[in-house]
């Protein structure tokens, strides 16, 4: 996918419904991050390219749209690793998150969703980015992509580098947006706390997905527990290669 | 600057000083301006343009057109004080070049966005050669078209509505063009000052912090490139028209351009990607030249003449020694 040279992803086939949390999880480098830059437009950034295939948004195309107008489509993103704006104020930030947001109300009911959700990010209003906590700034992102209002906001990794209270905090923020309507596309490798909150599962290996279902099969299944929460399903020895083999040759492709 | 120094005789010391001073800090505006052309380049598109002198004469050499050779405001205004003519026609002329500034981009850099530095570079000192022959072509030598150019038939000054006209305050003597340099690049960094807290503002901000997290909330980047380049050629505009106009230079010409290489140590000295430092280090250096000419100038015997076109140069080395990134520059952080 990227300069034409290597595919990252083929046989990938991803959908968010109306109203819902879908899980998408993998380990490094199963192109995750990939998937939702082919959805925001921004493989272009990386000299990538969708060659093959279709993204479509409430019925329309989108995969040859410039990010920009992907962001007013409706598709909001939190970036892996929070990426906020470090030399600006958080409002300023929040400013930016709002660009494409014209409607002066609709700007200001934003702002208020956003103050509701993160109290602490009204607090900090005129603080530089920059020195905001780690779990800070990746509620200045999510709360930076809800500037837009989108309907749809895909987050990658947002536990990434965060204490498990801060983890278990940004689950509730997330289903918090999702109750008020937003869908969400959650990217992640901390399997147990995407599943937990989500309505269906993807999981992704080497560019396609292997695994796809509802949260709760896919948490009691053997392989998922093996290889994405480390649980062991028996004595807690250590794998024997026919298990290896066994898991591999039950993964299929789904698409 | 040969003429100021026949207007000070019989001035006491302190009264040179001040003269002197607001000439520096004059000399220092065009510089500032300069600068910050050439640091929210820099900055937003990460292109290092060594185009920034071609395109403060091309700026000039516009000004003169809309103000001498096509005198829109006369046509506008024509009733209105000299200076509210000169004032429409600089507007309009620094918007040509704002315009100027966005066909380059356009044409020659964003087709080079991804490729190394280097390249683009390389490009822009092309287009410097270019720009400047091909705006020396329009303006010609000694045509009366230029702005600031002594008219061979009345020896007045065409264009610029101050002429050789100074202030006279005792013994202190400031040319009015020098304050209106002044006042009018002070208007010009807070213009900027408040453009960077608009919404276009603040997304030319993200943009140049982190392209990618810009995008992401939906800003166009090529968008704030072209508009990069825009303001910055507008700065280089309004800069080269107030190093054409006299005491300071007779006129737009070949040399205009090399202006910009004097605000290079400005930029540097403020650090590369330092806005508050392009306006720093421009005031600090046109002081610096400014003084140092006249101070040092009994010193000729064994300094040499022309010891002050040296000192930015000498001054940007000594920062460099101390604060390799600039006086406001961002360091590289590397992890070790």
């Amino acid at each position: 996918m990227y300069n034409d040279v290597v595919l990252v992803l083929r046989g990938l086939s991803i959908e968010v419904g109306d109203g819902q949390i879908v899980a998408l999880l993998g380990a490094n480098g199963a192109g995750k991050t990939t998937t939702i830059r082919a959805i925001t437009g921004l493989l272009d950034v990386h000299e990538g390219d969708v060659t093959k295939g279709h993204i479509s948004f409430n019925g329309e195309h989108i995969h040859d749209k410039d990010p920009s107008a992907i962001v007013r489509a409706g598709i909001g993103q939190v970036l892996e690793g929070r990426r906020v704006f470090a030399e600006m104020s958080v409002e300023e930030n929040l400013r930016t998150g709002a660009y494409t947001n014209r409607d002066k109300a609709a700007v200001e009911r934003a702002n208020d969703r956003v103050m509701d959700l993160f109290p602490i990010l009204a607090e900090r209003r005129k603080s530089t980015a920059g020195y905001l906590s780690g779990g800070e700034q990746q509620m200045l992102a999510i709360g930076r992509a809800l500037m837009a209002d989108p309907s749809l906001l895909i987050l990658d990794e947002p536990s990434l580098g965060l204490a498990p209270r801060l983890v278990q905090q940004i689950k509730e923020i997330i289903v918090g947006i999702n109750e008020q309507g937003t869908s969400v596309l959650l990217i992640e490798q901390n399997a147990n706390m995407a599943l937990s909150i989500s309505n269906f599962g993807y999981i992704m290996e080497t560019g396609k997905v292997v695994m796809d279902g509802d949260p709760v099969k896919l948490l009691a299944d053997e392989d998922v527990q093996e290889f994405y929460l480390g649980l062991h399903s028996d004595e807690g020895g250590r794998k024997s290669f026919r298990d290896v083999k066994h898991y591999k040759r039950r993964k299929r492709w789904l698409s | 600057m040969d003429m100021m120094f026949l207007a000070q005789v019989g001035s006491t010391s302190t009264e040179i000083l001040i003269s002197k001073i607001v000439d520096g800090l004059a000399l220092g505006a065009v510089y500032a301006l300069l600068a910050l052309g050439f640091v929210i380049i820099y900055k937003a598109t990460q292109v290092l343009s060594f185009a920034h002198g071609a395109l403060s004469a091309v700026g000039a050499y516009l000004v003169s057109y809309f103000a001498v050779v096509w005198n829109i405001g006369g046509r506008v205004a024509g009733g209105a004080p000299q200076t509210i003519q000169f004032f429409i026609s600089a507007i309009v002329g620094i918007a040509a070049a704002a315009v100027v500034g966005i066909v380059i981009e356009r044409l020659f850099i964003r087709p080079m966005i991804g490729q190394p530095i280097f390249s683009i570079a390389m490009i822009t000192i092309g287009l410097d050669i270019m720009l400047r022959t091909i705006g020396n072509d329009f303006i010609g030598q000694g045509a009366n078209r230029s702005l600031g150019q002594t008219s061979l038939a009345t020896g007045d000054t065409i264009g610029a509505p101050w002429g050789l006209t100074n202030f006279d305050l005792g013994g202190i003597t400031i040319p009015h063009s020098y304050l209106a340099t002044i006042v009018v690049a002070v208007f010009a960094m807070v213009g900027l000052a408040l453009f960077f807290r608009s919404r276009t503002g603040i997304a030319m901000r993200a943009t140049a912090f982190d392209q990618e997290a810009a995008m992401a909330q939906g800003i166009s980047a090529g968008r704030i490139f072209a508009l990069a380049w825009g303001i910055g050629a507008a700065l280089a505009a309004i800069g080269g028209a107030f190093a054409a106009i006299p005491p300071r230079n007779f006129g737009v010409n070949n040399f205009t351009a090399f202006i910009a290489l004097r605000a290079f140590p400005a930029i540097i000295l403020g650090g590369l990607d330092s806005i508050i430092g392009a306006v720093v280090g421009g005031f600090a250096i046109g002081l610096a030249e400014v003084l140092t000419g006249h101070y040092l100038a009994s010193f000729t015997d064994t300094i040499g003449i022309g010891f002050n076109t040296i000192v930015p140069y000498l001054l940007m080395l000594l920062v460099l020694v101390v604060k390799p990134y600039g006086l406001f520059g961002t360091p590289e952080i590397r992890r070790v």
